[in-house]
């Protein structure tokens, strides 16, 4: 056991107004790390964690800025999207938090990145082998949609009964005449545990299979951690007769960069038009500058 | 008229910044003082630190200056704050019976041993707004000092301790666990009483009050209790030093506690022990009555369950916090233009089908 003398020493930061590297504790951060290694040891299982509150607001991307602080190093580049967006506030907001309290550099190219914080987007190249993609996660529980108690969800999830999301789905084939589901779609991870990938969309799902990277996900507010390791088998949930498709851009084209086949933001212009430009500004800017096809 | 690109986020949050600054020190140019914010705003700065989990007047009253007097606001940037300070000691549990009071009332008896103290309270003032305040030199004559704690603290008798010893209430719990503590480990269900109150202690006052109040008008296992004692004052902080392992004082913190005297409505008609009173329970920091009054009130409707939402420990403590409550409401102002995309894909998806069979449906019918 620490005595009191040994903890202020290695943590007392000197007055207010000073921060440590990554802005929280060594402690904490040491706790956050050993919760995530089980997360990848389990893989789609939600670890819970003593969450820290951050100086941005809960629901705001606590979980993933508390990911991403806790494995930073000085050795490390950042990136941060909100909504595939470098340029978006709230990724400004977020970046800015990382590069104040620790120095480190950051960059809007996914493929020069070691660490890259998202909200709802994973970037259009794939993952490579050594990169972490960190997800903020508003609600961590699959099961929420049918199941309001932590306490019953937990046990659904230990006793691997994940029949009333496949009654949800059926429901919605009744209602909709199709499997509406659009972001958040449910995958199962290594056939073992049902998963909320974060409010991705459809279109960003399969890229979660049998990846190179390492995708973390932390949820400030609801105090979960988990993750999909490398090379881990992740199936969307669907029916024979519904299977799963991704949103399509038919005969669309960035307004930018010309790309097809990636995820759009459909923009209204001031006339009443609409026009489309990548999700992914970093894909955007890489093709503009050239480097990417 | 073309599509501009999204550009300037860190400009455009630097302006926002700026404006707010503004607004922070006003036309005079200077902020507040944060001294005299604590010294005359207490209560919202008491209100401050118990919702931001921190004992820290001098912080909170800061957080408030910063915040423009939102107390949501402040308490999270004081939760914050918090986060970055290390857990360098634990403190020794603080017998409330010592606390140097300021303030202590029963309303379960018109006399108790040590009487009513009624301190500072607003309880019997006729709230008139007092347009005095607003005219320099109103007070100029009033040469009272400001309120001060007693040299010598009164001896004040438990009220609760009066019916332990008639038999009606069950002592307390002596062999209580080593308590959980939720900002480290998050909360399980069935929470533990610590995880309860502690998770109370930190809520946010609106929220408390209503679940509280929710449970007096029908929406409850108890309409309504008997508050015990309610009693605000400071309580001796110790830790266990370093070296010698000898409790040491380091401080003093102010509390507001309050005790509620509930009756179970579940008794057995069978039942051969003899029945007692239940104690619910509620310690907040500063001076907060309704708070603590209503944290008492949970903490025995959760203790006892049923089917209202007072009564339920998942719906009460997992939406009662302040901090998360705000945070993931406000959180839609965030561009949600990517899950909103494939939303809309959806709808059109279903509208073109509907059309469609729509049209087949009336060709049929020619």
């Amino acid at each position: 056991m620490s005595s009191v003398a040994t903890l202020v020493a290695q943590n007392v930061t000197p007055g207010r107004g000073a921060y440590n590297f990554g802005f929280l504790d060594e402690t904490t951060k040491r706790e956050v790390r050993r919760a995530l290694l089980k997360a990848v040891a389990l893989p789609g299982h939600q670890i819970p964690f003593g969450s820290r509150e951050m100086p941005v607001a809960r629901g705001w991307g606590t979980g993933g800025i508390q990911v991403t602080l806790s494995i930073l190093g000085p050795d490390d580049t950042v990136k941060v999207i909100d909504q595939g967006a470098d340029e978006g506030v709230n990724a400004w907001n977020i970046r800015r938090l990382v590069t104040d309290t620790s120095g480190v550099p950051t960059t809007t190219d996914s493929r020069e990145a070691t660490i890259i914080q998202t909200r709802h987007r994973i970037p259009e190249t794939p993952l490579r082998d050594g990169q972490v993609l960190v997800f903020q996660v508003p609600m961590p529980e699959p099961l929420r949609m049918v199941e309001p108690s932590e306490r019953k969800t937990r046990a659904m999830h230990a006793q691997a009964d994940y029949s009333r999301a496949w009654v949800y789905l059926y429901e919605d084939v009744v209602r909709r005449g199709e499997i509406s589901h659009a972001t958040g779609y449910p995958v199962m991870v290594a056939g073992r545990y049902l998963l909320s990938p974060s409010p991705i969309p459809r279109w960003d799902v399969p890229k979660l299979n049998m990846a190179d990277g390492l995708y973390l996900f932390g949820a400030g507010r609801e105090k979960r951690v988990y993750a999909i390791p490398p090379h881990t088998e992740v199936v969307p949930i669907d029916f024979e007769d519904y299977p799963f498709y991704v949103e399509s851009f038919p005969d669309r084209k960035c307004q930018k960069c010309g790309a097809e086949a990636v995820y759009m933001n459909e923009v209204v212009l001031d006339d009443g038009r609409h026009a489309f430009t990548c999700s992914d500004s970093g894909y955007c800017d890489s093709r503009l500058t050239g480097g990417v096809e | 008229m073309g599509y501009t690109a999204m550009q300037g986020g860190l400009s455009a949050i630097k302006a926002a910044e700026d404006l707010v600054r503004r607004r922070t020190l006003g036309r005079r140019r200077h902020a507040l003082d944060p001294s005299e914010v604590a010294e005359k705003m207490s209560l919202g700065v008491d209100r401050v630190m118990s919702e931001g989990g921190l004992y820290d007047p001098a912080a909170a009253a800061v957080a408030l200056v910063q915040a423009e007097g939102d107390l949501h606001e402040a308490s999270f940037i004081v939760r914050a704050y918090r986060s970055t300070l290390p857990r360098i000691a634990y403190s020794i549990p603080t017998d409330t019976g010592e606390m140097r009071v300021l303030r202590r009332i029963t309303p379960a008896f018109q006399f108790a041993p040590g009487g009513q103290l009624l301190g500072a309270t607003r309880d019997y003032t006729q709230r008139l707004l007092d347009w005095r305040i607003a005219e320099p030199g109103s007070f100029a004559e009033d040469q009272a000092e400001p309120d001060a704690c007693r040299a010598e603290p009164p001896v004040f008798t438990r009220i609760a301790d009066l019916l332990r010893a008639e038999g009606l209430l069950p002592a307390p719990n002596e062999s209580s666990p080593e308590p959980d503590d939720i900002t480290r480990s998050p909360i399980v269900f069935p929470a533990s009483r610590s995880a309860r109150l502690q998770t109370l202690a930190r809520a946010e006052t609106g929220s408390i009050t209503a679940f509280g109040y929710s449970s007096m008008r029908g929406y409850g296992t108890f309409a309504h209790g008997t508050v015990a004692e309610l009693r605000v004052g400071l309580i001796p902080f110790r830790i266990r030093h370093p070296y010698t392992g000898q409790p040491v004082k380091v401080g003093e913190v102010q509390v507001t506690e309050a005790e509620e005297f509930t009756i179970s409505p579940h008794r057995h008609p069978n039942a051969e022990d003899v029945e007692q009173f239940a104690l619910g329970y509620g310690l907040v920091f500063g001076q907060n009555e309704r708070k603590a009054i209503a944290m008492a009130m949970l903490d025995r409707q959760l203790a006892e369950g049923g089917g209202a939402m007072a009564s339920q420990e998942e719906f009460v403590l997992m939406h009662i916090d302040g901090i998360e409550a705000t945070g993931f409401v406000e959180h839609l102002k965030l561009p949600h233009y990517v899950e909103f995309q494939s939303i809309l894909q959806g709808m059109r998806r279903r509208r073109d089908r509907h059309a469609a069979t729509t049209t087949e449906r009336e060709a049929a019918l020619v």
